[in-house]
This record gives C-alpha cells, sequence and structure tokens, in this order.
C-alpha cells in the first residue's frame, strides 16, 4: 500500500509501511526488522485497548501532572503590543519538559511487550531524565547514550540521571553529540534484541516510533485546544514550537493541522548562521537522505555524508528532522524557520525577566520567532506557543554566555 | 546472478571447499594503499571481494570498521572514488566477483540510476546494502535485479521461519548469515548453532549461504566453513590494517603484505574446512 494520505486531511498519515508521502519508512538492518514488525503489532494492539488508555490517563493525571497549564503571558503580550501570546506550559510536568508524554507511553509498551531492560539517546538529557524517571518508576534496568560533548554541557541532567538509577554511557564517536548517541543505541539494541526494548525520545526513527511519538504527545495539542476554546472561545491564529527531532512540534502541531484558519510555524536551530554549518536547521538548509531508519530532510555533504549540526541548544542540535514535519513542509501546511543562537539567548532572558519562568534553549527558539511576529499582528490576534521545557539544565550554559556569577 | 558470480561459487563448490569472502573499506588508509589490498586480494586466496563504501552513521557496525570508515572519509573517499577502486581492480582481474557492501544514504544522493549504471561500468556483481530490508525493495533492490546486479541480503538469528521467505524472496547472488545479533566484530558464536543454522536457511533456498561476523583466524574459517557455503572475514582484515599504520593513520610498507599474510592464512583454513569435515 503505496496509497499518498488523503489530500482532504493533514492527520491520515502515514500509511501502512510508515510514510508520509516519500518521508518516512523502515530502513534498518535485518536484524532489527522483526522487532520493529513486533513493536507495530503491540501498538496497534494497546491503540485499542482501553485498559491501555485508562493506564495512559490515570499516570497522565496523577504521576506527570495533567493537563499542564494553558497560562496568558501578560507582560510579555503587553511588551510586545500585538497578538495576545499563550504558553502550553509543557515544562511544569513532571521531570521538566514534554519528553514524559512519549515515556510513559512508550514504558507502559515496554512492560507489555515482556522486555526487561529500557535504552535510550538523548541530546539535551531532557528525554534521558524522562527515560531514567519511568525505568525507575516501573523497577526496569535503564541505559542511556549520550554524546560526550552533551554530557560536559547538561552536566545536571547527567547527575539526575544517574541519581534515577540508569546508567550513562557517553558516546565519544563522531562529534559526541545526539546523532552519535542514536548510532551507539541503534548498537545496542542489535546487539541485546530479546531484552531490550529502545525508547526512541523523538518522533523520527524507522516505522512505528514517529507515528507512535506523535501520538503520545499529541495529547499537548489537544489539550491546549480544549484550553483555548475555554479561555477565548477561538482557535489561535498561530502555533509555534521548536524543532529539533520535531516530537514536542508534532505534538502541539497535529491537533490543529487540519484547522484551515490556524497558521503554523516550526522553528529550527539556525545556530550561528545557516551560511556556514554550525547550525541544525534541517529542513531550511538540508536535503531529504536517509538516517536512523526513516528518509527525511538532513544536513549532509554531496557524497551523503551526514554533517555534524551545531546549536548552543543540545536538544536541537540533530542533522535530521522527524518524517512527518519533512512531510508538512513539502505539502505546504507547515512554515520552518530559523532562529540564531542569539536570538534564542535574547528570549531566553526576555521570557525570565517579564514572566518569571526560565525556559529551556529549546522553546527559546520558539520564543524568539513569537518575539519576531507578535508586534506585527493584531491585538485581537492570538499565538498559542509550546513552552516545551523549563531551563534550569540551560542555566550554567547560559550563565557562562553571559559572563554571570564567576 | 551474474555470470561471474556464478562461476566463481561453482568453480570453488567443485574443488569441494568453501568460498573465501574478504571485506575491506574502501579508502582505508587512502585510496592508492586501498587499491593495492584489493588487488592483493584473490592473489593471496579470496574467492568474493567486499568493498567497503565508507558512511559517516555506520549504524550497524563495531567500532573497528567505524574508525575504517573515518580513516577512508577523511582520506577524501566518495562513493565515486569507490566504484573507480572497482574499475582499476577490473582492468587486471575479470574473474573476482566484487560486491559494494554499506549503507543506503550515499547511493540514494548518488541517484540510484545513476548508481546502478556506473556500479555495472565499474564492474560490480553484487550490493550489500545493511540498511534496506526487505519491506524496502522499490528503493534498490528491484531496479539493481532489473539491471542484472545481484542484491544480497542479510539473513540474522532473529529471521525467524515466518520471515525467512520474504528475506529470501528478492535476495541473489548468496545469502549472508549475518553468526549473531550484534555488530560487526564481535566474538564468534558456537560453530555448532551456526551449523544448524545454515541449514535452517539452505532447506528454504538453493542460494549459497556464506556466514560472517565473528570470523577472525583460519581456524574460525576452517571450523565455519565445515558448514556454510563460503565464509565471509572483515573486521580481522580492517584490524590488521589499522595496526600497520602511523600513529597519523597513513599506510606502511606493512601495510598491504600484512593483509596479504592474514588473507593466505584464512585461505588455508577454508581449503582445510572439507577435508576437516569429512574426516
Amino acid at each position: 500500500m503505496n496509497e499518498a494520505p488523503k489530500l482532504n486531511s493533514f492527520r491520515a498519515g502515514p500509511d501502512e509501511e510508515g510514510r508520509f508521502g516519500i518521508f518516512g519508512g523502515r530502513f534498518v538492518a535485518e536484524t532489527l526488522m522483526p522487532l520493529i514488525l513486533d513493536l507495530q503489532d503491540e501498538w496497534n494492539k494497546a491503540k485499542s485497548d482501553p485498559s491501555f488508555k485508562a493506564d495512559l490517563e490515570k499516570l497522565g493525571a496523577h504521576y506527570i501532572g495533567r493537563p499542564s497549564p494553558l497560562y496568558f503571558a501578560e507582560r510579555l503580550t503587553a511588551e510586545l503590543g500585538g497578538a495576545k501570546i499563550y504558553f502550553k506550559r509543557e515544562e511544569l510536568n513532571h521531570t521538566g519538559s514534554h519528553k514524559i508524554n512519549n515515556c510513559i507511553g512508550q514504558i507502559l509498551l515496554a512492560k507489555r511487550m515482556g522486555k526487561t531492560r529500557i535504552i535510550a539517546e538523548t541530546g539535551a538529557g531532557q528525554h534521558g531524565v524522562a527515560s531514567a524517571t519511568v525505568a525507575a518508576r516501573f523497577g526496569l534496568p535503564c541505559v542511556v547514550y549520550m554524546g560526550a560533548t552533551d554530557v560536559e554541557r547538561q552536566a545536571p541532567n547527567v547527575f539526575r540521571m544517574k541519581l534515577l538509577g540508569a546508567e550513562v554511557k557517553p558516546v565519544t564517536a563522531g562529534h559526541g553529540t545526539l546523532k552519535d548517541a542514536m548510532n551507539e543505541a541503534l548498537r545496542d539494541w542489535v546487539t541485546n534484541v530479546d531484552s531490550t526494548y529502545y525508547l526512541i525520545g523523538t518522533a523520527a526513527g524507522p516505522h512505528p516510533y514517529p507515528e507512535m511519538v506523535r501520538d503520545f504527545q499529541s495529547v499537548i495539542g489537544q489539550e491546549a485546544k480544549e484550553q483555548i476554546l475555554a479561555a477565548e472561545g477561538r482557535l489561535p491564529d498561530l502555533v509555534i514550537a521548536a524543532v529539533g527531532g520535531g516530537s514536542n512540534a508534532i505534538g502541539i502541531f497535529h491537533p490543529f493541522l487540519d484547522d484551515e484558519g490556524v497558521k503554523i510555524v516550526g522553528v529550527e536551530a539556525g545556530g550561528k548562521g545557516l551560511d556556514g554549518d554550525e547550525h541544525c536547521a534541517s529542513i531550511t538548509a538540508g536535503s531529504p537522505g536517509v538516517l536512523h531508519g526513516n528518509r527525511t530532510y538532513l544536513l549532509q555533504d554531496g557524497d551523503g555524508q551526514i554533517k555534524e549540526g551545531h546549536s548552543i541548544s543540545a536538544g536541537l542540535d540533530y542533522p535530521g528532522i522527524g518524517p512527518e514535519h519533512a512531510w508538512l513542509n513539502d505539502v505546504g501546511r507547515v512554515e520552518y524557520v530559523p532562529i540564531m543562537d542569539h536570538e534564542a539567548l535574547e528570549a531566553f532572558q526576555i521570557l525570565t525577566k517579564l514572566e518569571g519562568i526560565i525556559p529551556a534553549l529549546e522553546p527559546s527558539h520558539a520564543l524568539a520567532e513569537v518575539i519576531k511576529r507578535a508586534p506585527k499582528m493584531g491585538k485581537d490576534e492570538i499565538i498559542l506557543m509550546n513552552l516545551s521545557g523549563r531551563g534550569d539544565k540551560d542555566i550554567f550554559t547560559v550563565g557562562k554566555i553571559l559572563g554571570m556569577g564567576q | 546472478m551474474t555470470a561471474r558470480m556464478e562461476k566463481r561459487f561453482a568453480d570453488v563448490a567443485a574443488e569441494g571447499r568453501p568460498v573465501l569472502v574478504t571485506y575491506f573499506m574502501g579508502g582505508d588508509p587512502d585510496f592508492d594503499t586501498s587499491l593495492a589490498i584489493m588487488k592483493a586480494l584473490p592473489k593471496a586466496g579470496a574467492d568474493v571481494i567486499e568493498l567497503g563504501m565508507p558512511f559517516s552513521d555506520p549504524m550497524a557496525d563495531g567500532p573497528a570498521i567505524q574508525l575504517a570508515g573515518q580513516r577512508s572519509l577523511k582520506a577524501g573517499q566518495t562513493l565515486a572514488k569507490t566504484l573507480e577502486l572497482a574499475r582499476l581492480f577490473r582492468g587486471e582481474d575479470q574473474h573476482t566477483p566484487i560486491v559494494l557492501m554499506g549503507y543506503y544514504n550515499p547511493i540514494y544522493i548518488y541517484g540510484v540510476d545513476r548508481f546502478l549504471t556506473d556500479a555495472l561500468e565499474a564492474g560490480i556483481d553484487g550490493l550489500i546494502v545493511v540498511d534496506l530490508p526487505p519491506e524496502m525493495d522499490d528503493e534498490l533492490c528491484i531496479p539493481a535485479l532489473k539491471r542484472d546486479i545481484n542484491f544480497i541480503r542479510l539473513a540474522t538469528p532473529t529471521t525467524d521461519d515466518r520471515r525467512l521467505p520474504k528475506v529470501l524472496e528478492n535476495t541473489s547472488g548468496f545469502v549472508y548469515y549475518v553468526s549473531m545479533t550484534g555488530i560487526t566484530g564481535s566474538a564468534l558464536p558456537d560453530p555448532s548453532l551456526i551449523a544448524g543454522a545454515v541449514q535452517r536457511i539452505k532447506s528454504h533456498t538453493e542460494l549459497p549461504v556464506c556466514v560472517g561476523f565473528g570470523v577472525k583466524t583460519a581456524e574460525h574459517a576452517r571450523a565455519i566453513g565445515a558448514s556454510a557455503d563460503g565464509v565471509v572475514v572483515g573486521t580481522a582484515i580492517v584490524n590488521q590494517i589499522a595496526s600497520s599504520l602511523t600513529e597519523e593513520g597513513r599506510a606502511t610498507d606493512a601495510t598491504v603484505p600484512g593483509v596479504e599474510a592474514l588473507v593466505k592464512g584464512l585461505s588455508a583454513g577454508v581449503r582445510a574446512a572439507r577435508l576437516a569435515a569429512a574426516e
């Protein structure tokens, strides 16, 4: 079945082969194929199992703290003088980001499948912390692969994972960032096929991960939609989120994709600028290719070798993007734009000072785009932004750059 | 199956011994040295050559082959240059089958049609593309088979009887049985388990079955070769190359002779295999 998703809906993908248009698919070694097919079977069963849904909702409410609030940023709105700005406050979730939504869902699947060991990759450490957390909660051993560079720049999260009982394995291959951590996690999985569940943190990888992670994260957009209707009596004019692999973004975007009047913008890491190699803008500056189990936009050279990205934010530091984002870009439903390191840093400080919220550097990118757009919009218009994580993990990075406190 | 591949397997079978398949990374540590290595392989007793195409993110490979790929890319290797290696080799050897082995993205970026045209022109007989399972056959496997280039599939311990027919469906040339779940360069499992797995695969296909992953010594080659149609050696050769290099990763006078000596030993191993099995 290679039937294209129906054009009367942007929410029909992927097809049975895991494709969103030309993107997605299952580009993995044969050793992993049976595992991925098993996972897909279990996921299909779980989706229609009321007890699975009930477990998710119960843990969502009492463990994660859902629903997360929708917050009207009054002072920021006044300061920018344009559209009303609302934040979906995923940074208030247990463990401090949206990552836990997906981890709870996947560990329930791992338990259903009888797996006894969890592995995960992490960039900023938010997914690693969320994985270590659910592994502790369900009593399973957990190994987190993390690029050596990230281990250094995200030290507080490394400490957290270790406290939670996870083993953090620094990866020195390549530049020691998220891409290399994912390679190493795949090598572990291909070796420990019987016992191990690979808990992928973003809406990328081989089918069914992009669909599954999206569905676990779509709770963000579903809640936000109800909340904004309750608060404003109508849908937002603009929905914005930061995109690395793209799980927080697809989570808030997906429930709005078929709402015609809602403009949707994904913000990529522009790093130090798109002219050189020091950025992570896979869609804006990359091209379609195949990596980590799916076809998507990648940063690569003319020989198909994958480049190392750069971003001030370790969570956006990945040279690819989830396949559904690649497709949403090509069909024109979502606009993807880059934000530079310095713009994100400025946004980080503005939010901290105006609203008393320290955002993670990842959503600071989305915020920088909000700061650009809000003043140009009418006061009766509404922006909804996913504030996907809190900035505690980034305060040392930011402090160092700003020369504070030393 | 290409005539060259078919003939080589038939000729070796007539000798009553398994085929020795040798892997090395194209361009490691540099273009000229790897061409010299490639030319030395058949002379040392290799029957089939697997020519590695370097990739920045080799997800199914262990540290040895990862590092070989990095050395090769650092020395400026590209897919076009890997094809050029094959073409130059073919200039003096028209009989040894060449199988390109690597990952899909460099081929995808090169362009599948252009790649197949250039591969045929360079004298390539088969492809092993690690991240293209049968579910992705439309990408490269079917176009390659239409052009009469073998698409050699990996079967693994996780490929059960239910899945095996799907894996074998569009496989040609030979079946590459991966002796364990894991990455290249791991330890060799029990040869008797491998013999059972090879028999299981052979009950589903007429194709020759070659076994790889973990074969490092002549003794391994002999033991595996007792039950399989062929033995694949990769990491041991890559390690031999690595151990001969300077600290900066440059070739030395020992690089090519070191590979020759290793492959001669492995070749003696496969030549002793059936003899030993018959005893």
